[in-house]
């Protein structure tokens, strides 16, 4: 005969192993987290607009009209022109695939080949570890624009180069978070187990290590993403990163920002509302992200 | 009736030069005072033989006196020079213009207290001309007339020319010819003046703090006597433009000799009303493409011709001059010189016609025929805005008319110089032709095949025989005519080189800035020495 309690325990079991539909977590994510409903709000118009800026964008983004140089705010130009008379809301909509071409890709090349190598790190241990962990206290010493600048200098501009020169810094910052993670899994006896079994190392790291960092490493890329885009920007404001006439936020602050500041405030500061909203949002979203994923913020 | 508005402009414009002068005469001249300019690019080395920068020249030629220049009170005339270590007028050519004789100043003393002599003067042209085997000379070539120059006395230097030249004065006045004490050059070497500086001219050395300013002082025994009126002046390292505007704009600064885009002026002046005066001027500078020969499909001359028959010059000049330092449309010799194109002229040559659909029909004929309708373009361009990548980017967008593709590639002056000049990994680069004294026989060698400074990677034979004819022209007239067939030939027939526009020299500056006049160069006018504050 089954006692209450157990009956209770059961239907709790059932409960937990039902799945609940996507909205309710979605629902129950806006209600917990609003900071971060809001970030992936801002996520989600930019992925929106950068997959489908064919049809958005009111005008060719690099499409110069020299009738039409350096005008206000219009029915035509809803945020005005920059100074060769192209449309500036059309340059920020395809802006956002340059930014999240580079942010995405950056973060997750960075993020992944840090979480291998990290975890990798971790379970080897000894020699490896300790010679592995000094060449990232190396990369690790350098601030990340300096880091990029020093790449972007040695393999030159574009929109590749740009992509390996942010990849590189992420490397050892993801690979130092993933693997003190990882040291802790290496002790658990499940690994020791999968030895005695002969796995290779491989499969080890693989199937039975990387999955359980998948926490950590899902919040550092939200994070990357946000790190690539200003960076992105950054290095295009330096003249470094992509180049004329792709549109890049970044780049609509290096061309117009300093010389018609004053005079056209629009062509420095939409691209400046843009980048930055950009990097407010993901940093919002991946924060809620890690209060959502962490045992312990999500019990408090 | 041609150029209307030309009648009545050139009476008003030299009526408002004659009052401004008078205006600035009016007022009586003040001595004393430190003069603060900006300038936006590096200093290579001090020695003006070797280099060709503004960044160098700014700062440092206040140091140096040359044996003639381009006259300080007219500098904007291409024809105007007068003595400065020579004294009295220029010498007339003799021995049918082959000879020429230069009286020597006896009261020049260099800054080490030297006396300047004929044998100074010697040393000089003789590095500048017939510089010693690995040592540099970036204007030997300019010279290629002189046969020999000797002192034929203590206070008397004697040039004697292989032929007549009608460019032989004009070399001699360019600003980078510093004149250096023998003794210099005898005793330290012919390397000595890249880091070191002694000079006769207005002011004397203090210091340099690389990457933050140059000093100057007023040196008490200059030769012009009275000058310079300054105590001295401070040139301010400041590469950014928005440096330098706010530098004028705070009155950290007085000046910018190189130039500003018009929206800057139009922001100076709306912010500082008549505490700002500014000058304008045509500029010996034109912005160029140049096709890499060696790289297909480069070396049809029907895609070169497609190139620039792209181009809306006409257009881009009434557009472009609103946001970047271009604005005349010109052919090889600088606009306003007798031997420039006249528009009448210019529209002969494909590409500076005014019907530009015309002219892209027919480019996109000619790509389509060579057998390249989409063509693609490796585009190397220098990492500086004005007016490089303002310019570049109108460029992509003149080619992307008649289907042409153009990926830019912006670097930093190094690596764009390195592509430009010894990689050639490029298929089409911006490039410029920058001169100091307006010299259009001298200047048009650029689109020159053969040419130290152009990078085409082509031989054309006729070319060089025009070239040649031009050279040993006796009149201006003859010179003219043969100069329109080097100019169809070069830019037009086989388009070498795609000039794009002429560069446009805008200087606003303080008010209290007396003295200095506005030069087609930004090369020019620039040793001081006439420059007062009205304060």
């Amino acid at each position: 005969m089954v006692t209450t309690s157990e009956a209770r325990v059961e239907a709790a079991f059932e409960e937990l192993a039902v799945e609940r539909p996507l909205l309710s977590k979605v629902k129950e994510f806006a209600r917990k987290q609003p900071l971060g409903t809001f970030g992936a709000v801002i996520v989600l118009v930019m992925v929106f607009s950068a997959l489908f800026a064919d049809f958005i964008a009111p005008h060719d983004p690099i499409n110069n009209s020299y009738e039409h140089i350096l005008e206000s705010y219009s029915s035509t130009y809803l945020l005005g022109t920059d100074q060769f008379g192209r449309d500036i809301l059309s340059r920020i909509i395809y802006g956002a695939r340059t930014a999240l071409l580079v942010g995405f890709t950056a973060a997750i090349i960075g993020s992944v080949t840090g979480l291998v190598l990290g975890v990798a790190s971790a379970f080897f241990g000894g020699r490896f570890d300790l010679l592995f962990q000094r060449v990232m206290d190396v990369f690790m010493a350098f601030p990340l624009i300096i880091l990029a600048l020093a790449v972007v200098s040695i393999f030159g501009t574009g929109i590749q180069n740009v992509i390996i020169a942010i990849t590189i810094p992420f490397i050892p910052r993801c690979a130092r978070v993933v693997r003190s993670s990882a040291l802790a899994i290496r002790e658990i006896p499940y690994i020791d187990a999968a030895r005695a079994n002969g796995f290779s190392n491989a499969r080890i790291i693989l199937r039975h290590m990387v999955p359980n960092v998948m926490a950590p490493f899902l919040i550092m890329i939200t994070a990357f993403v946000g790190q690539a885009i200003l960076l992105e920007a950054s290095l295009s404001y330096l003249g470094l990163g992509v180049q004329e006439p792709v549109p890049a936020w970044g780049l609509m602050l290096q061309g117009g920002a300093e010389e018609y500041a004053e005079s056209a405030p629009w062509v420095a500061i939409w691209p400046g509302v843009a980048v930055s909203l950009a990097v407010f949002g993901f940093n919002l979203f991946g924060d809620s992200v890690r209060d959502t994923l962490d045992p312990k913020l999500r019990s408090q | 009736m041609k150029f209307p508005r030309l009648k009545f402009a050139l009476p008003l414009a030299a009526g408002l030069a004659l009052s401004f002068g008078m205006a600035d005469s009016a007022h009586a001249v003040k001595s004393g005072g430190v003069l603060n300019f900006v300038v936006g690019s590096k200093i290579p080395s001090y020695d003006g033989h070797i280099e060709g920068t503004f960044g160098m020249i700014h700062p440092i030629r206040p140091f140096y006196s040359t044996l003639i220049r381009v006259n300080p009170d007219n500098p904007a005339s291409p024809t105007d020079f007068v003595c400065d270590l020579c004294e009295g007028d220029l010498p007339k050519g003799e021995d049918g213009f082959k000879k020429y004789v230069f009286k020597i100043r006896q009261d020049v003393k260099f800054h080490d207290g030297t006396p300047l002599t004929a044998d100074d003067i010697v040393a000089t042209f003789k590095k500048i001309i017939f510089p010693p085997k690995g040592i540099a000379s970036a204007r030997k070539a300019f010279f290629k007339m002189v046969d020999s120059v000797e002192a034929t006395g203590k206070y008397e230097v004697t040039f004697k020319l292989k032929f007549p030249s009608g460019s032989f004065i004009p070399s001699v006045a360019m600003p980078f010819n510093f004149v250096y004490a023998k003794k210099d050059l005898d005793s330290h070497g012919y390397t000595w003046h890249k880091t070191n500086i002694n000079g006769s001219g207005a002011f004397s050395f203090v210091q340099h703090q690389p990457g933050s300013f140059v000093e100057g002082k007023k040196y008490a025994g200059y030769h012009h006597k009275g000058k310079p009126y300054l105590d001295g002046f401070k040139a301010i390292s400041a590469p950014k433009m928005a440096l330098r505007l706010q530098a004028i704009r705070g009155d950290r600064a007085a000046i910018e000799f190189r130039g500003f885009p018009p929206k800057a002026r139009d922001d100076l002046v709306k912010a500082l009303g008549d505490k700002i005066t500014v000058q304008e001027s045509d500029w010996n500078c034109i912005l160029i493409a140049t096709p890499n020969q060696k790289r297909k499909p480069f070396d049809d001359a029907r895609v070169r011709r497609a190139l620039s028959l792209a181009l809306d010059r006409w257009g881009g000049s009434k557009y472009l001059s609103k946001i970047a330092i271009v604005k005349t449309v010109g052919g090889v010799v600088f606009p306003n010189h007798p031997l420039a194109a006249t528009k009448e002229e210019l529209v002969k040559i494909p590409g500076f016609g005014t019907d530009v659909a015309a002219n892209r029909k027919e480019a996109m004929r000619l790509l389509k025929e060579a057998g390249h309708p989409n063509l693609k373009i490796d585009f190397n361009n220098r990492g500086v805005d004005q007016p490089y990548k303002v310019v570049g980017t109108w460029l992509i967008d003149q080619w992307k008319q008649i289907g042409v593709e153009a990926e830019q590639h912006v670097n930093p002056s190094p690596v764009f110089y390195d592509k430009l000049r010894k990689s050639h990994d490029f298929d089409v680069s911006i490039d410029f032709n920058c001169q100091s004294v307006v010299n259009p026989i001298a200047d048009v060698t650029k689109y020159l095949g053969s040419a130290g400074n152009n990078y085409g990677q082509y031989e054309d034979a006729k070319l060089e025989e025009i070239y040649s004819r031009l050279l040993r022209a006796g009149t201006e007239a003859e010179q003219r005519t043969i100069m329109r067939e080097y100019e169809q030939r070069a830019i037009g027939e086989m388009a070498h080189l795609i000039p794009t526009l002429w560069w446009y020299k805008i200087n606003p500056h303080r008010s209290y800035v007396k003295g200095w006049k506005i030069a087609p160069s930004h090369y020019l006018n620039q040793h001081l020495d006439n420059i007062w504050l009205d304060k």
